[in-house]
């Protein structure tokens, strides 16, 4: 049966509320009520299982690094480095996120309703059955995806605080060995990583479109005809060995 | 051949083939990885290509009748001080290909090697000398770090009780380690050697940056586990699994740039273990791009010891560049409980030739001033340091504890301690030797045991002779050894170098 735990977070330090936190997970806690919560970092840090949380107030750093499984809910905007190599589970950002979001996650899910910063999804991978989602329901900054060698990001643009930022900053993909960027309308060519280009969807990219949209619009209470109503691109690694040429043995 | 290209003859070596001791027997053409013997069927004899020889010698070291000798290559090109023949041959290499020039092991360049130009001292009539066959002697280190101060509590009895709680420490039987090695640059059979040697030994290896295989967590104790940029295995049971975690921010060898494991080096194995897909390159970005300054280091370093709840010690791991000294001292702030510090000369399995040879600076010189900047700082005991790069014997290693490390990372010597000959074509995944490559046909060439066996019988080597060279000095624990420069004396080296290392001349 689950176990709800509900904290007041106010003017605690994030080291003794992680303890308290990783103690109720010991004592069979399953549901977690984070309340007023103002920038403690590393919260669900290297949590693994079917737990969830709610976390009112604005979470900090690192938030679900390392996580292996939990779902976490975060009612308002979320600072740098969410689901900082994470390995499974479920994050959804009611607000808008800073830099770093997922680097090097390796499986889980991460929803955001609105803005990202700089670097986010940098060396995504995926492996067998471990496939990580990054949504963006706003713009992102420079560098999304960089390095990506696995999984999916899907950027929406459209629920944005900046009208007159590009979709995506600079040097999108840049490096990319694998995985999948779909972008809803277009990405300005200029803003994309050499060598790579838009391409047109296929049938199998919009299964899976649907399915990850549909998701999130349920989790983040939007309409997901309205996302799915305009046309997308997706943007892949041109070589999962982007460098393979580069070198001569001395 | 009317279009050969113009190094096709400018080969680094010739095989030398005693043709009455010469057998026919093909044990080199089986040997070598490269093709450079082979059987010629319409001679029906064996024959060999020059220009496809790398120098590893392993044909040389199994040949039954003794007739293979392999030797630098006689032509000589001009003398030349400016246009030595290494640019000569770089120079038509890229010319014909447009490629970054690509290398194995440390590097073979004539940088000053301080440990060559420093002394030990001994004891005479005074402070007798101590005979460790006889006599105890401490080699045991903890990494980790100090506390500024003890508090001590009285028990009901009278006696005194630790109050102060002391940080998690890395217990070693000798002052040394088996320095990062990913499992992908060298094979699963040396993994299993170094896991097994360690845990003999009492010291720890270190996984590198390629995850740790599940046969291998039974180890842990003896194991440290490596995070670097890429994150390839890393997840809550690996940051789990080890006496000690290492963020890998920068390498030896390398400085400045990532690691680029090559598709072929990954197989099934390393490709489970690592968590990226068979035959697709392993990039480890540059910087980690979660590290930006060293506030974030500090962010990552936490993040590290939440994961781990605060049960193991956080080392990072840096390249000795020119302002190591300030660097150092911002990573011990930003809360590692170990400072790993490597040198130029340190090994890699690949590396761009240039940045091999030309970006970095000594592990003396970095040593002396990382010590010496620490302690007048007054934060020594926050963080221990552990050098490495280039630790060639039992000597350097005391010198460095002397200049103030608290431990030396050993790589190359652990190579080559299973074969290695040091013929620095790692990167190519062909290693005759069995150790840089990941091919099942030449990775059998390194049994686990017997690997594991050199490796010990290296440390109990070393261990003995440090222990003469304490006996020696009249200490009987590593511990009086720790940044005690009046051991050292310098011969030959300039005021500044002296200054730099902190020690006197020779005679002084």
């Amino acid at each position: 049966m689950a176990k709800t735990f509900t904290l007041d977070a106010s003017g605690m330090y994030y080291r003794q509320l992680n303890e308290q936190i990783r103690a109720a997970v010991a004592a069979g806690s399953t549901n977690f009520v984070l309340k007023n919560v103002n920038g403690q970092r590393y919260i669900a840090g290297a949590l693994e299982g079917d737990l969830t949380f709610e976390i009112q107030g604005v979470p900090g750093q690192d938030l679900c690094s390392f996580m292996r499984g939990p779902k976490v809910r975060v009612k308002a905007n979320a600072q740098d480095g969410i689901g900082n190599t994470m390995d499974d589970g479920t994050i959804i950002i009611e607000g808008l996120a800073g830099d770093v979001v997922g680097y090097a996650m390796r499986g889980g899910k991460i929803f955001i309703k609105g803005d990202v910063g700089y670097r986010v999804g940098i060396h995504m991978k995926a492996y067998m059955e471990k496939l990580p989602v990054i949504v963006i329901g706003g713009k992102a900054g420079d560098f999304l995806g960089e390095y990506m060698a696995g999984g999916i990001l899907l950027l929406l643009g459209m629920y944005s605080d900046k009208p007159t930022e590009p979709i995506a900053g600079r040097s999108l993909g840049t490096g990319m060995h694998g995985g999948v960027i779909y972008v809803r309308g277009e990405v300005p060519k200029e803003q994309i990583g050499p060598g790579l280009s838009t391409q047109p969807l296929d049938d199998s990219d919009k299964t899976v479109i649907e399915g990850i949209v549909k998701e999130y619009a349920k989790e983040l209470h939007l309409d997901a005809k309205e996302i799915l109503a305009a046309d997308f691109v997706k943007i892949k690694p041109f070589s999962h060995r982007p460098y393979g040429n580069l070198y001569v043995p001395a | 051949m009317l279009f050969q290209p113009i190094n096709r003859n400018y080969h680094d070596f010739s095989i030398v083939r005693d043709k009455d001791l010469c057998i026919n027997c093909k044990v080199c053409v089986r040997q070598c990885s490269y093709e450079a013997h082979f059987w010629d069927e319409t001679r029906q004899k064996v024959m060999h290509d020059n220009a496809k020889c790398v120098g590893c010698h392993r044909c040389e070291a199994l040949c039954p009748t003794s007739a293979l000798l392999i030797q630098k290559k006689r032509s000589d090109f001009k003398d030349n001080a400016l246009w030595r023949p290494e640019f000569i041959k770089y120079i038509y290499k890229q010319a014909d290909t447009g490629g970054v020039l690509l290398t194995g092991m440390g590097s073979p360049v004539n940088i000053p090697i301080y440990w060559d130009k420093l002394l030990l001292d001994a004891s005479q009539v005074t402070n007798p000398s101590i005979d460790p066959l006889r006599e105890p002697m401490e080699l045991k280190t903890f990494l980790g770090s100090k506390p500024d101060k003890l508090e001590f509590a009285k028990t009901k009895d009278g006696s005194p009780k630790l109050k102060t709680k002391l940080a998690p420490q890395i217990e070693l039987n000798y002052p040394l380690m088996f320095s990062a090695m990913s499992f992908g640059s060298i094979n699963f059979n040396l993994h299993v050697a170094m896991a097994r040697a360690a845990t003999e030994l009492g010291i720890c290896y270190n996984t590198g940056e390629g995850g740790l295989h599940k046969s291998l967590y039974e180890y842990g104790k003896n194991t440290i586990v490596q995070v670097a940029s890429g994150r390839f295995g890393v997840h809550r049971d690996f940051l789990n699994a080890g006496a000690g975690i290492e963020i890998k921010v920068g390498q030896g060898a390398k400085p400045g740039i990532g690691g680029h494991l090559p598709g072929e080096k990954i197989n099934a194995m390393v490709s489970e273990t690592r968590m990226v897909p068979l035959g697709s390159d392993a990039i480890s970005p540059a910087p980690h791009h979660d590290i930006y300054s060293i506030e974030d280091l500090h962010q990552l370093i936490y993040a590290l010891k939440e994961a781990s709840e605060y049960r193991v010690p956080v080392s990072v791991k840096i390249a000795a560049v020119h302002n190591v000294a300030a660097i150092a001292s911002g990573i011990v702030r930003a809360g590692a409980d170990i400072v790993a510090i490597d040198g130029i000369r340190g090994g890699t399995g690949a590396a761009p030739g240039m940045i091999r040879d030309n970006v970095g600076i000594p592990i003396e010189l970095a040593l002396a001033q990382v010590d010496q900047r620490l302690r007048d700082e007054g934060i020594r005991n926050r963080a221990s340091i552990v050098a490495a790069g280039g630790t060639r014997c039992s000597a350097d290693v005391v010198k460095a504890i002397a200049l103030g490390a608290d431990a030396c990372y050993i790589a190359t010597s652990v190579l080559l301690a299973v074969g290695c000959t040091l013929c620095a074509k790692c990167y190519t995944g062909k290693c005759p030797w069995g150790i840089a490559t990941n091919d099942a046909r030449l990775a059998k060439r390194q049994n686990p045991d017997v690997a594991a066996q050199k490796m010990v019988n290296l440390v109990h080597a070393w261990g003995h002779e440090i222990e003469e060279m304490l006996g020696g000095m009249g200490l009987n624990s590593i511990e009086s050894l720790r940044g005690n420069r009046d051991k050292l004396r310098a011969v030959g080296l300039s005021d500044t170098e002296m200054d730099i290392l902190g020690v006197k001349h020779a005679g002084r």
